[in-house]
């Protein structure tokens, strides 16, 4: 409660006002596990639904790694996964819960950290939540409570930027691109995205939260017509003047591309779904591998939520991605130990985000086809 | 002789030390854990260190995992700085500050870049609101 206060008080909140649900981006390191055995230890309990984000999936990797060699950082995120039990958080362990595990409604005040949700909750479905930390958000949970101010207040969810998209936006990957472009560009602020013809598909909508969020401090965004909260741009911006206009033509996102490369040649290891891959991707993977085998030299690995997984295996995605030579796991971030063993390799992934937690040596960056293409025998 | 500031309280306490002061925002992921000094390339503190200091600086950056870990991992270890002074406050750094105990304020009535120069010695009462410094004696 402490912390919730001080945050209210250094942003100036009236009030404390209600939240319903939380998501607490548990990242299995040391500052998440200082707070959370301090709450637990302290007979913390929550009182709201609060899922996590992905740890790892120890009984998997015990079985494929040598887990003891990694034993500093297996054992505190052990212990934080452990103790996130105790204090009665929902073990969803995925970094898409707004898909399956803890869906918020429209309008509904909720503490979401975690860089794709944040933003996601707030434009495509029209919740509302600051950009929380790991522990205001779980503060938040087992509260019920967060201090309004920022995004809790209507007058402060109006754009700011106006973005016109000219670039081809062909693919969920090109949306990654988009979103690691225009995140760089303007740090903080709510940009209005005008310029794209379709309603974004789940994935692109993702993968554009996802990188808007990482490469800058972006909670949310309009897309006139498809998100929530905006119809036309003069409802985007509410009577705001744009501080700021800019283009993204096909020329900026091939730039952003190529600042992403830092390898050329052969890959050693693939990893996608960071964030984790729903269900849409799942079956978009089986499609590009069925029938195709994974070279030998290589290493395939995507990364899902357990319900996702489950869907995916009685659908058959799982079968027929098994069956090339990758590897579905659960549970797990890619910025754990438990991929330590990739540093020295070359690696490959659609996912700028991955790419930028450097867990392995020179990497490639792709769509979801161009990684399968880099890895499958021909 | 003494100065005297006002500024708002974020994270309470009283911390002092001597001054270090940074243009650039600052996560505490990139500073080494043991020996408290700012690793990351470029920075206009590289190669410095925090511990023992109250640092002066824009704000935080990064998420509220790393930035977390970066001032735990310091404080575990002895090499925390005694208090911060910011010039914005964003809500990752006022968790991180109320959790590891450390004093943090912002708002000062001055510019605090202008009031206070690197090697001042500072003592921060966030509690009361009040920043006091005592200039670096000229060498």
């Amino acid at each position: 409660m402490e912390l919730l206060v001080a945050i209210g008080e250094a942003f100036d909140a009236e009030r404390m006002i209600p939240v319903t649900r939380a998501h607490a981006a548990s990242s299995g390191q040391e500052g998440d596990l200082y707070f959370v055995e301090m709450l637990a230890k302290g007979g913390a309990f929550c009182k709201i639904p609060t899922t996590t984000n992905p740890i790892a999936d120890f009984e998997y990797f015990q079985k494929i790694i040598n887990i003891a060699e990694e034993h500093e950082e297996a054992s505190v995120a052990w212990k934080t996964k452990n103790y996130y039990r105790q204090i009665g958080a929902i073990m969803s362990q995925s970094c898409i819960p707004y898909l399956a595990e803890n869906i918020p409604e429209y309008g509904e005040h909720v503490a979401f950290s975690e860089s794709s949700a944040t933003p996601y909750v707030n434009s495509v479905i029209g919740a509302l939540t600051n950009r929380e930390s790991i522990q205001t958000a779980l503060a938040a949970g087992v509260i019920g409570e967060t201090p309004e101010f920022g995004l809790h207040l209507k007058e402060n969810r109006k754009g700011t930027v106006l973005v016109k998209v000219e670039a081809n936006l062909k693919d969920a990957y090109s949306f990654s691109l988009l979103g690691q472009y225009v995140g760089k560009k303007i740090g903080y602020g709510i940009p209005v995205l005008i310029g794209i013809a379709r309603r974004p598909t789940i994935d692109q909508y993702i993968n554009l939260c996802a990188m808007t969020n990482t490469t800058g401090a972006i909670p949310m965004f309009h897309i006139p017509g498809f998100t929530a909260e905006a119809k036309t741009v003069e409802e985007a911006f509410g009577g705001n003047v744009p501080e700021d206009r800019i283009i993204v033509t096909d020329h900026e996102l091939q730039q952003t591309q190529m600042e992403l490369q830092t390898a050329t040649g052969d890959v050693d290891v693939v990893i996608l779904g960071c964030p984790h891959y729903n269900l849409d991707q799942m079956a978009e993977l089986a499609r590009l591998l069925k029938g195709k085998k994974v070279r030998d030299d290589v290493s395939f690995w995507v990364n899902t939520s357990a319900t996702t997984k489950l869907l995916a295996e009685r659908t058959g995605y799982v079968g027929i991605i098994e069956e090339s030579g990758a590897h579905v796991v659960v549970d797990t971030c890619i910025d754990m130990f438990c991929w330590n063993n990739l540093k020295e390799k070359t690696g490959m992934t659609d996912s700028p985000k991955c790419a930028y937690y450097k867990r392995f040596g020179p990497v490639k960056v792709g769509s979801v086809e161009e990684c399968v293409a880099a890895s499958v025998e021909k | 002789m003494e100065t005297t500031i006002r500024c708002h309280k974020v994270a309470k306490g009283f911390g002092q030390g001597e001054a270090l002061v940074s243009r650039d925002t600052i996560c505490f992921y990139l500073t080494d854990p043991k020996t408290g000094t700012v690793r990351e390339r470029a920075h206009q503190l590289e190669g410095k260190t925090v511990t023992g200091k109250v640092l002066v600086f824009p704000s935080g950056k990064a998420s509220s995992a790393v930035q977390m870990d970066g001032l735990v991992k310091l404080l575990v270890n002895n090499a925390a700085p005694t208090a911060m002074i910011v010039k914005d406050v964003e809500p990752v750094l006022v968790g991180c500050a109320v959790l590891t105990k450390i004093p943090l304020v912002d708002r000062l009535e001055r510019d605090p870049f202008e009031a206070i120069h690197t090697g001042d010695f500072v003592k921060v009462d966030a509690d009361k609101g009040i920043v006091t410094l005592t200039r670096k004696q000229a060498t």
